[in-house]
């Protein structure tokens, strides 16, 4: 059943294509029940694959002989980890569309992009055969692009062809590694749970753990390759960013993760703490440079940045507390980021037409657009890891898992959280509570209303984090027995920590 | 003695093809007093349509023959009802401007290049495939002459011409020399005496010489200076026919001699480990075309030009498959046919763009999308396979090469070809965005109506891009094809 999120969602964008009708508001009705109807089929897959599979084997879903020459196979599968970021995306497609209410330019294009965006991003999550998964992978990439030039902001066309090629040359990368895995294991098969079983030679593996791992680490924004992120999350129209920080940036990860470390083993213990130092200087990075950001939307794409490093870092531990929390620091960042985007770009940028902080700081927002405020204020203490929210039990296990394999790095992990609680803190006070009382307040200008759309993408997401921050058991307990399932037993072997 | 009359029954469906191109001449001539040019042209290009559909049917009756001057197997009856389907589409392109009068002798030449490309895949023998080949460009050249008007035709023509004799007497010198060496003229006997003897050094200069000729054919660099002006300034339908019909035959013949002729003779192109032989020759054509084709691409501003750029980095991945040598084949051909049907495509946009545009740089899409909704999205497909984006053909033919060729060496020696090549590709999605950035993120100036391409051309367009989705989803369909093709015929 969780297969349909696929179909349904490319369904929905081909009926939007062909629809007759230009006005926007059938447009956004069908992407709305599409969006629905793929968050409906997730979490009813989640319940399914609960039942289904209790022990970590890998869920089937179908196995069909696609392309027999060369042995590739229509293979969908789902273990935990796919469940909770299928689950993620059917949230972030919903709320995407919440916010992207106000679109009236072209209204039945842009849905229909997003949802073949939406539908490309599950097909990801749930491919098991190579091809398959990379075929889905690049299928993600087009319609970004015409998403942020076409509808998006400042330096639009310049974001989506930088975004674009980044993506694509990251794609380059995994498809030569994933040709080369093909042809030294054979060439018959491109399945993955056999692939993983094939001993590759380890000075094979050396560098084509390299090429793979970059190569889908590239879109999950890996310092220096995430200048691609901060370009692209500001020039995107707000649903875009949204999907862009919230799902497509854990497309990345989750390709170098299923992909890179599980065919590759040794190449993972080689290339190890290279990659961790890089996802800390990321983190570090990030953060500092969100610190001195004027606009508004950059301070929120660099700290995606940010907060991405501690899902590298956490896959780099190869411990199952720092595993379990890279993959539950997905979900969380999924969601905050999206959130976060969502206040920045829809709620005061739409209204207040700028994102300059220290034009913003004259315009009293928490007056005028006090749901916005607060929403940003409690988002923002999402984002910093306050205890109670996703966030904190995400990072918190990274950490703990860091600790044990990275004693140093750690510490300035643990710095970057602390940078991130200023640069979070100073977008607050800038943009929405005047730091400086000693001037009077400029008068409001009026500002259109939060939206009903609005509060409900906002209350959802907020009510998500709070929902796994209390009671983390939910996904935990789909990633856990995932980590531990055959599929994933070549991670831990000769792990040395 | 009894005279044998068994090739006529073998050359039934060129001799169908050749005794329409008269048809065709004389059809016009008598409508040529009392009907619009108009008319002309449509009777004249349904007739040639119907000349390669007959030319097809008459195929179906063909016996097999695989020896000598002319073989007949399943093979290469399937290459030719490709190339007669690609003839027919370019024959009915949609072409408001008429470029010119002589109507009958353009669809005449048109027949009788595309008799000359079917006589050129069925032949084992290099003088006969010598004679084919200089059929085919002797028409070629006169129809990029054909816009008088246009003094960018008769330079392209012009170019053509000389860029194309003097490949001609570099082929025909490497034949020679090639029956000095083994005094025989038929590709299996040549590459049986190759093998018995030892390898002379004058062997190696045949080889160039001969490759040479042939590079020029498929405007790999760097024989391709003549490719940017004709695919610019011939007429659009012809320019379409040289970068499809014209490419898939050489790409077939270029392989034939290579596998056939030289097959023992390869050498190595492994890195690290090469030796002299075909095989490092093709890799240097194939890197030269890869890297000079997509840079000088991105600098293009005119969709023809950029198109023929673009040609030539596309023939430098298909001489990849070459190097996989005889398991090589059903990529190359899958890649060059699905590249064929989007280039098609891409030029029947454009033409349609040219009725009411007259030119095709790359403004004069900007907005296309708002214009021509349907043209566009058939412009999206043809411009993202060409680009390598799943799930279409462009895509599939470029995995299944690289496959191949990665596998072809031992120890992935050719991995090297493959990386260069993914690198390649990805720079050249920037050139194809920027088309598609024109058509579906600028706004049409404000003069620009709406484009009204004719049902018939819409049709066509939407069945080429329809094709091209469809072989990209399931190339099962044609790969079958194919391998059966190949596997009942001696290659």
């Amino acid at each position: 059943m969780i297969a349909w999120t696929i179909y349904v969602s490319f369904l929905g964008s081909a009926l939007l294509m062909l629809w007759p009708s230009s006005s926007p508001r059938p447009a956004r009705l069908i992407a709305l029940l599409t969006g629905l109807a793929g968050l409906a089929l997730a979490l009813a897959g989640a319940v399914e694959f609960e039942h289904a599979s209790a022990t970590g084997k890998l869920w089937e879903i179908a196995d069909i002989s696609w392309i027999p020459q060369l042995g590739i196979h229509y293979h969908l599968a789902a273990d935990g980890i796919s469940v909770t970021l299928v689950l993620l995306t059917g949230l972030a497609a919903v709320c995407g569309i919440l916010f992207s209410w106000n679109i009236e330019n072209r209204t039945k294009e842009f849905f229909a992009l997003y949802l073949g965006l939406i539908g490309a991003i599950y097909g990801v999550f749930l491919s098991f055969d190579l091809f398959l998964l990379f075929v889905f992978y690049e299928l993600a990439i087009i319609p970004k692009y015409f998403l942020i030039a076409r509808w998006g902001s400042t330096r639009r066309e310049y974001g989506a062809m930088k975004l674009v090629l980044y993506s694509f040359i990251g794609s380059a990368m995994v498809l030569i590694g994933l040709i080369a895995a093909y042809v030294v294991a054979g060439g018959q098969t491109f399945d993955l749970p056999t692939l993983a079983q094939f001993p590759f030679p380890a000075a094979f593996q050396k560098w084509a753990f390299l090429l793979v791992f970059v190569g889908f680490a590239v879109l999950a924004g890996l310092w220096p390759f995430h200048t691609w992120a901060p370009t692209g999350h500001v020039a995107a129209p707000t649903a875009a960013s949204m999907l862009l920080a919230g799902v497509v940036m854990k497309l990345g990860a989750y390709g170098a993760l299923r992909v890179g470390m599980t065919l590759f083993p040794i190449g993972l213990q080689t290339w190890r703490k290279e990659i961790a130092l890089l996802a800390v200087i990321g983190i570090v990075y990030g953060a500092s440079v969100a610190l001195v950001q004027r606009d508004f939307k950059f301070v929120i794409g660099y700290s995606s940045v940010s907060h991405m490093g501690f899902v590298l870092l956490g896959l780099m531990t190869l411990t199952q507390v720092g595993l379990s929390g890279a993959i539950l620091q997905m979900f969380s960042h999924g969601i905050i980021a999206g959130l976060l985007f969502a206040v920045v770009g829809r709620m005061v940028y739409d209204r207040a037409h700028s994102r300059d902080l220290t034009e913003l700081q004259g315009l009293n927002l928490n007056r005028t657009l006090p749901f916005a405020a607060a929403t940003f204020a409690i988002a923002g203490a999402a984002s910093m890891g306050l205890p109670g929210f996703s966030g904190f039990i995400a990072e918190m296990q990274v950490l703990v898992g860091a600790w044990q394999a990275f004693p140093l790095l750690t510490i300035f992990a643990g710095i970057g959280i602390l940078i991130g609680v200023a640069y979070t803190w100073r977008a607050l006070l800038k943009a929405f509570y005047r730091d400086d009382a000693t001037t009077a307040p400029l008068p409001a200008p009026h500002l259109a209303p939060i939206t009903f759309a609005e509060r409900t993408g906002a209350c959802v997401l907020l009510g998500t984090s709070l929902l796994i921050g209390l009671y983390p058991k939910l996904l935990l307990d789909l990633i856990t027995p995932a980590l531990n399932s055959p599929l994933m037993q070549p991670l831990w072997k000769g792990v040395t920590t | 003695m009894t005279p044998d009359f068994q090739w006529a029954s073998l050359l039934l469906p060129e001799v169908v093809v050749a005794v329409s191109a008269f048809v065709v001449l004389a059809t016009d001539f008598a409508l040529k007093r009392s009907h619009t040019l108009t008319d002309r042209w449509m009777s004249c290009g349904l007739l040639t349509c119907l000349a390669c559909v007959a030319a097809m049917l008459t195929l179906t009756a063909v016996p097999a023959h695989d020896a000598g001057l002319f073989s007949a197997s399943p093979l290469s009856q399937l290459i030719k009802v490709i190339l007669l389907a690609l003839a027919g589409v370019c024959a009915m392109f949609p072409v408001a401007r008429k470029f010119t009068v002589h109507i009958g002798e353009y669809f005449a030449l048109l027949l009788l290049a595309t008799a000359g490309l079917m006589l050129l895949i069925s032949s084992e023998n290099l003088l006969m495939i010598f004679a084919a080949l200089e059929l085919l460009s002797v028409c070629l050249y006169s129809l990029a002459a054909l816009d008088k008007a246009s003094l960018a035709s008769s330079e392209a023509a012009l170019k053509y011409f000389l860029f194309g004799g003097m490949s001609a007497a570099f082929t025909l010198f490497g034949i020679s020399l090639l029956y000095g060496l083994t005094g025989e003229i038929d590709l299996g006997a040549i590459s049986a005496k190759l093998k018995s003897t030892g390898v002379e050094p004058v062997f190696y200069v045949a080889l160039v010489m001969t490759l040479v000729g042939f590079a020029f054919k498929l405007a790999a660099a760097p024989f391709h200076f003549w490719a940017p002006d004709v695919y610019q300034g011939a007429p659009t339908p012809i320019a379409a026919f040289i970068a499809s019909g014209s490419k898939v035959a050489a790409f077939f013949v270029v392989a034939r001699i290579i596998l056939t002729g030289f097959g023992g003779k390869g050498g190595s192109a492994a890195l690290g480990a090469f030796l002299p032989g075909w095989m490092p020759l093709l890799a240097t054509l194939a890197v030269v075309s890869m890297v000079a084709g997509n840079l000088a691409a991105l600098a293009q501003r005119n969709v023809k030009r950029l198109l023929a750029y673009s040609a030539i980095a596309h023939a430098g991945y298909a001489l990849i498959a070459l190097l996989a040598g005889p398991r090589g084949l059903p990529p190359l051909l899958f890649y060059v046919i699905t590249y064929a049907l989007t280039v098609l495509g891409s030029f029947a946009v454009v033409a349609v763009l040219e009725n009411s545009e007259a030119r095709a740089d790359l403004t004069d899409f900007a907005g296309l999308s708002q214009r021509a909704p349907l043209l566009s999205f058939c412009m999206l497909v043809f411009m993202l396979s060409l680009a390598g984006i799943p799930p279409l053909s462009g895509f599939f033919g470029k995995f299944y090469l690289f496959t191949a060729a990665a596998g072809a060496a031992s120890g992935l020696g050719l991995l090297w070809l493959v990386v260069l090549a993914v690198a390649a590709s990805a720079v050249s999605l920037y050139y194809y965005l920027q088309i598609l950035k024109q058509i579906y993120a600028a706004d049409p100036s404000p003069s620009a109506g709406a484009l009204r391409p004719s049902f018939s051309a819409q049709l066509a367009i939407a069945l080429l891009a329809g094709l091209v989705i469809v072989l990209g989803c399931a190339p099962g369909l044609l790969l079958s094809l194919l391998s059966h093709a190949l596997n009942s015929s001696a290659f």
